[in-house]
């Protein structure tokens, strides 16, 4: 499995307090990386310097490099406008924009200059029905996103995300404020999406981890403890903190 | 820890009580009164005001007045004048305070580093709108009036005025812009919009009911100003020989007009007026509201 994305020394404080120390994970293409750890180990923090959304954090300094298909995208000159339509974010909270249903997948189009209504109509569907929420909603496509369940808000969030035909995924604990239900929805989904994607997901759920990812790293206090197989990891942990952390005896 | 102790007291024995076993507590009873009072003192004031000048002014309601110039040549009274020099201020006044409003709140809220420069900024602008609106009557005489040489007009006034209602409107728009959830901000980012695609798309048509709120005040304040209009706009009430040209000319305001009406002694006419500018200020407040409603992108219709 080739590389999708590798980070190299990477280091990153906010002021003074360093979040995260020395990490070098590689993220395997079209397959799904967890990332797992207690609250405040970095796992989050770790997700966003993968697309720049860390650049609007005040007192923010990161050192090292981010390598996407042989690009470090820390170089001077980068523009995180098509950083970012590469390496697309879902977030913990779903957050569609307060607009229509068809409008939040269109708007990343829209941002890249697509106008022509038949290739968004296309592009809507589309995406709608990778993120397995076309059939729900085909008939409200013009009605506000707001009104849809939480569970539905995430997967068009989803939607809006591939609709601009990304390369990797990052999504940042998007079933912690989801049912059971829609928790199992959006992972089917994952693994649905993992054979055109490169998926890289933080959770606290370590069930989720071993249910969906190929491969998982586990954090602590800003360090990458162990990375690995997620079978490997769960089964024959190497490292004695990892397996605490996945017996429960601690996080 | 003696009181502790007897607080402990005082909690166990609640526990003793029935549930029915109400007890009417006085001092609820005084401010509940107290409350209900209050509210219905405001309101028969209000209702007094409205009422007293419906009662003097609507009486001397004549079609005339809304169509005439007050000419002694031709014998005739009127305030059209006075409604289109109000026309005029509001528009020159909210042409030259919105955008510099608005583009100041988005550069403080969304471009600008935080810390010491916004802090002061933030902190003139409150200044700047606690300062008696004659004061501002002064600065603009001497400054757009004399130093800039554009004399007693209708744009004098306009740029003073502007500068007043200023805070208003971008404090308002910050307001707004503060209210927009920042998980809206990082949506949009993080799909690859450029900052300024992102304030277009997203924060200002979710701000936008909070700005005109803001904009329809300031509109309020224009229309209710006379002490700083006094000195810049001056007093001529000539209906305009030109669309543009009326600009420079001076111009009164319906409450410049009311103003010296009742110095005057010409009551009835003042009346009038008042009417007018009540029916005015009612109007702009029922359409902040509509309008903050009806542009309400967040609410699900």
């Amino acid at each position: 499995m080739e590389n999708k994305i590798v980070a190299k020394n990477l280091n990153l404080w906010y002021g003074e307090k360093q979040a995260l120390k020395n990490i070098d994970l590689d993220i395997k293409e079209k397959s799904i990386t967890a990332f797992i750890g207690p609250s405040g180990c970095g796992k989050s923090t770790f997700l966003k310097t993968l697309n720049r959304m860390n650049d609007y954090v005040d007192n923010i300094r990161i050192e090292g490099d981010v390598i996407l298909d042989g690009e470090n995208i820390y170089a001077d000159g980068v523009d995180t406008t098509i950083l970012r339509k590469k390496v697309g974010m879902v977030f913990q909270q779903p957050n569609p924009f307060p607009m229509t249903i068809y409008d939040n997948v269109a708007y990343g189009p829209r941002i890249h200059g697509i106008k022509d209504r038949k290739t968004l109509d296309k592009i809507v569907e589309e995406s709608l029905k990778d993120a397995a929420l076309y059939d729900e909603v085909k008939d409200r496509l013009h009605t506000n996103a707001l009104g849809l369940s939480g569970g539905q808000q995430q997967r068009l969030c989803i939607a809006r995300c591939l609709a601009v035909e990304p390369e990797v995924i990052l999504l940042d604990e998007p079933t912690s404020a989801l049912d059971p239900i829609s928790t199992l929805k959006i992972e089917e989904l994952l693994m649905e999406l993992k054979a055109k994607y490169t998926i890289a997901i933080v959770t606290h759920n370590m069930q989720q981890a071993s249910r969906i990812a190929d491969y998982t790293a586990f954090f602590l206090i800003g360090e990458m403890i162990e990375y690995g197989k997620t079978d490997d990891l769960f089964s024959r942990p190497q490292d004695e903190r990892t397996e605490n952390y996945i017996t429960g005896r601690f996080g | 820890m003696a009181n502790n102790s007897g607080d402990k007291e005082l909690v166990r024995s609640a526990n003793m009580r029935s549930i029915y076993d109400k007890k009417r507590r006085v001092s609820d009873t005084i401010l509940n009164g107290l409350i209900h009072l209050s509210t219905g003192f405001a309101l028969t004031i209000v209702l007094v005001i409205l009422g007293y000048i419906a009662f003097r002014g609507v009486p001397e309601l004549d079609f005339g007045y809304f169509i005439n110039q007050t000419s002694i040549l031709k014998n005739t009274v009127g305030i059209l004048p006075n409604i289109i020099n109000t026309l005029y201020m509001i528009v020159l006044t909210l042409l030259i305070a919105v955008p510099i409003g608005v583009g100041g709140a988005i550069y403080l809220n969304e471009y600008a580093d935080g810390g010491r420069f916004v802090d002061l900024v933030s902190f003139t602008t409150e200044v700047l709108s606690g300062i008696p609106s004659i004061v501002y009557g002064l600065f603009g005489y001497l400054f757009f009036g004399i130093f800039m040489g554009l004399s007693y007009s209708i744009l004098t006034g306009a740029l003073t005025l502007a500068i007043m209602v200023l805070p208003l409107i971008s404090r308002n728009t910050q307001v707004a812009l503060d209210n927009v959830p920042n998980s809206y901000r990082e949506a949009a980012l993080g799909i690859g919009s450029t900052k300024w695609y992102m304030i277009r798309t997203v924060l200002l048509p979710s701000a936008i009911p909070g700005i005109l709120t803001g904009i329809i005040l300031a509109m309020g304040r224009v229309v209710a100003e006379s002490a700083a209009l006094i000195f810049t706009a001056g007093a001529v009430a000539k209906l305009p020989s030109s669309f543009f040209g009326h600009i420079t000319t001076s111009g009164a305001t319906l409450t410049i007009q009311l103003y010296f009406e009742m110095a005057k002694g010409n009551f009835d006419i003042a009346f009038v007026i008042a009417v007018v500018l009540m029916v005015i200020v009612l109007t702009l407040n029922f359409l902040a509201r509509w309008i903050s409603m009806r542009f309400d992108v967040n609410r699900i219709k």
